[in-house]
């Protein structure tokens, strides 16, 4: 039976034309190029799994030393002090408060922008703006942490004297035009997701444009326009050259944006431009604060999506 | 007539009028607010002229070859971005030979290979993650990984990869909607007459996104050319008053790798070192370079976006 079922590969084995052959190393050939493909595709499940694996281990360390319920209750910051506390909350308030002062400016501005997109525009407006606000995603914060420092906080210090050189006031403001776009544009994609049927009911109504963008749009549309929110939050707390220029350096417990405070960011950033040595507590501690800071905005990422996906259903 | 219809009439008139008023208010208040979405939107465009003008001014003493043919100094005056351009021109290169190659190959894959199940989900899941997380997270990882972990050092190497798994979500996602655009009987054709599934890829699917795709290549550099927070993080902050080794040499092999190991910086780098000094003549200096920076960019994405307008122009199916 083996040796039957043998003999009859070696014959078909040799009977192979040519052509058959060429066929076999062309199979071969595409297996392997598949292969080399889903490699490259996997790179984003390695950075992903990389990431999560590299704060991890380096906060394990951190944590060695420091206990999580000081991590959290600590109300001082200074890892890099002899008397060091190791309290995160002073980061987390300024990169929230940082995040809120943007979110007052890009809510407003980028709703309504959305709703002209979507309502109002017509296509050849359309056509010129959208790529002006590509071009605004696409300017270096760099260039808006100079911005911020030496434009925007003398301007507001005409206003209020006594606010410090370094405020998260002038830092939340600009980075809050730098998340405008972003807003508009997931904003305005749940909008014109809204079925024309709609719009076209309520007109037959005899509501004006501004009534149907308001109250029949808007309404249908308010989970992808909470989304664009929730990201636009991630966006903010994620920033980190506008703050790090801007905002200030000294870890406070404030939630008062006239006050110079760090963020995560600005701590990252600070600590890296210094020369820790490699493995120190001082080190480790920027891991930590990482990782704090990719929970953050992995949570808001998350809800985002989900959020969006929910809307998405709906029609 | 009798009183009555009489002032039924009077009031219909009157209710008229009031009809007539508010339809008036409401088709005003349609303009008030195209008006007020309009200036919403110019806001942001506002800010960035202002933003512009103010660098340009700022920084216009600077605006001659020395500050190009110049190392950075402890006179501001004389302080120059040579190394700088030199360094991002160099970070570049690294950053494009790693995310175009990838970035291409694994929009491909998941357009045209990746079957339906939870494997190609989690890739999917895993690259719109990346695009949502934090520049500094990327910095991050580099130190612990490429810094330490492989010991490639404060290398432009370094910095190449770490720019370089950065702008992967952007190739990527860019591959992969100019796919989206080929229409299934481009690829039926080709398959008709014989060909193998790389084949089609090869010799149609790229070929008729490459427009698209060098979109996104552009958009993607753009962004890395821009990225601040990353290369501090790697620990590339120091003050650099020399060039990497040249790429090509004299005599053979002709080209050397000794510059990717070499220390750097680049052009956001400088920018905010000099920012961060509080001496004002240095601000100058941050100044005309972030002028430099913005055109540089705005230039990319000026492209990118016209190229992208004319694909859309020709596009013939």
């Amino acid at each position: 039976m083996n040796t039957a079922t043998n003999m009859q590969n070696q014959s078909t084995a040799l009977s192979i034309s040519p052509r058959l052959a060429k066929n076999v190393r062309r199979n071969i050939k595409e297996r392997v190029i598949e292969l080399i493909l889903m490699l490259a595709a996997l790179s984003a499940v390695f950075t992903t799994f990389a990431i999560v694996a590299i704060l991890l281990y380096e906060s394990l360390g951190f944590f060695k030393v420091v206990s999580l319920v000081e991590f959290f209750t600590s109300t001082e910051w200074t890892p890099l002090f002899e008397d060091a506390h190791y309290g995160i909350m002073p980061l987390v308030s300024g990169t929230l408060t940082t995040s809120a002062v943007a979110l007052a400016v890009a809510v407003p501005v980028g709703t309504i922008g959305a709703i002209y997109l979507s309502e109002f525009a017509s296509h050849k407006v359309r056509e010129i703006v959208k790529p002006m606000l590509e071009l605004l995603v696409g300017v270096p914060t760099i260039a808006f942490g100079y911005f911020a420092l030496l434009f925007i906080t003398p301007l507001l210090q005409k206003v209020f004297p006594e606010l410090p050189g370094f405020n998260m006031l002038s830092a939340g403001i600009v980075m809050g035009v730098m998340i405008v776009p972003y807003i508009a544009s997931v904003a305005e994609d749940a909008m014109r997701a809204v079925p024309m049927s709609m719009r076209e009911g309520s007109y037959a109504m005899g509501a004006t444009r501004f009534q149907t963008a308001i109250r029949v749009v808007t309404p249908a549309a308010v989970s992808g326009i909470v989304a664009a929110y929730i990201l636009a939050i991630s966006r903010a707390v994620g920033e980190t050259m506008v703050v790090a220029v801007a905002a200030g350096q000294q870890p406070i417990l404030t939630f008062n944006p006239m006050d110079g405070a760090a963020t995560i960011t600005a701590y990252i950033v600070q600590v890296a431009m210094g020369d820790l040595p490699h493995g120190s507590i001082g080190y480790q501690s920027i891991f930590a604060a990482g990782l704090v800071l990719f929970a953050l905005t992995l949570g808001f990422n998350i809800i985002g999506h989900v959020v969006r996906k929910k809307f998405r259903e709906q029609y | 007539m009798t009183t009555e219809t009489l002032k039924t009439k009077a009031s219909v008139l009157e209710n008229l009028v009031a009809v007539r008023a508010m339809i008036r208010r409401h088709k005003r208040n349609d303009v008030i607010f195209a008006a007020i979405g309009l200036i919403a939107l110019m806001l942001g465009l506002l800010t960035l002229l202002t933003l512009f003008i103010d660098l340009v001014m700022d920084g216009y003493p600077r605006f001659n070859l020395e500050f190009f043919s110049n190392f950075p100094s402890r006179r501001a005056a004389n302080a120059g971005l040579l190394s700088a351009w030199v360094g991002s021109l160099l970070v570049m290169a690294v950053t494009f030979l790693t995310a175009v190659p990838m970035g291409v190959a694994a929009g491909l894959y998941l357009e045209e290979y990746a079957p339906k199940n939870w494997f190609s989900d989690l890739i999917e899941i895993n690259v719109s993650n990346l695009a949502g997380v934090p520049s500094i997270i990327y910095g991050l990882l580099a130190l612990g990984l490429f810094v330490y972990g492989l010991g490639l050092g404060e290398s432009i190497l370094t910095a190449g990869l770490t720019l370089g798994l950065l702008t992967l979500p952007v190739v990527i996602v860019s591959t992969r909607e100019a796919i989206r655009g080929i229409p299934v009987a481009i690829r039926e054709a080709a398959y008709a007459v014989g060909a193998t599934k790389w084949q089609v890829v090869k010799d149609h699917v790229v070929k008729y996104s490459q427009g698209g795709i060098l979109t996104g290549v552009i958009i993607g550099m753009s962004r890395a050319i821009g990225e601040t927070a990353p290369i501090i993080t790697i620990g590339a902050l120091t003050f650099i008053a020399f060039l990497p080794p040249a790429p090509i040499t004299e005599v053979a092999p002709f080209i050397n790798f000794e510059w990717l190991s070499s220390g750097f910086t680049v052009l956001p780098i400088q920018m905010f070192n000099w920012l961060s000094r509080p001496d004002h003549a240095f601000h100058t200096n941050a100044a005309a370079t972030g002028a430099i920076i913005i055109l540089l960019t705005l230039l990319m994405n000026g492209t990118a976006i016209y190229l992208r307008y004319q694909i859309r122009k020709n596009i013939k199916w």
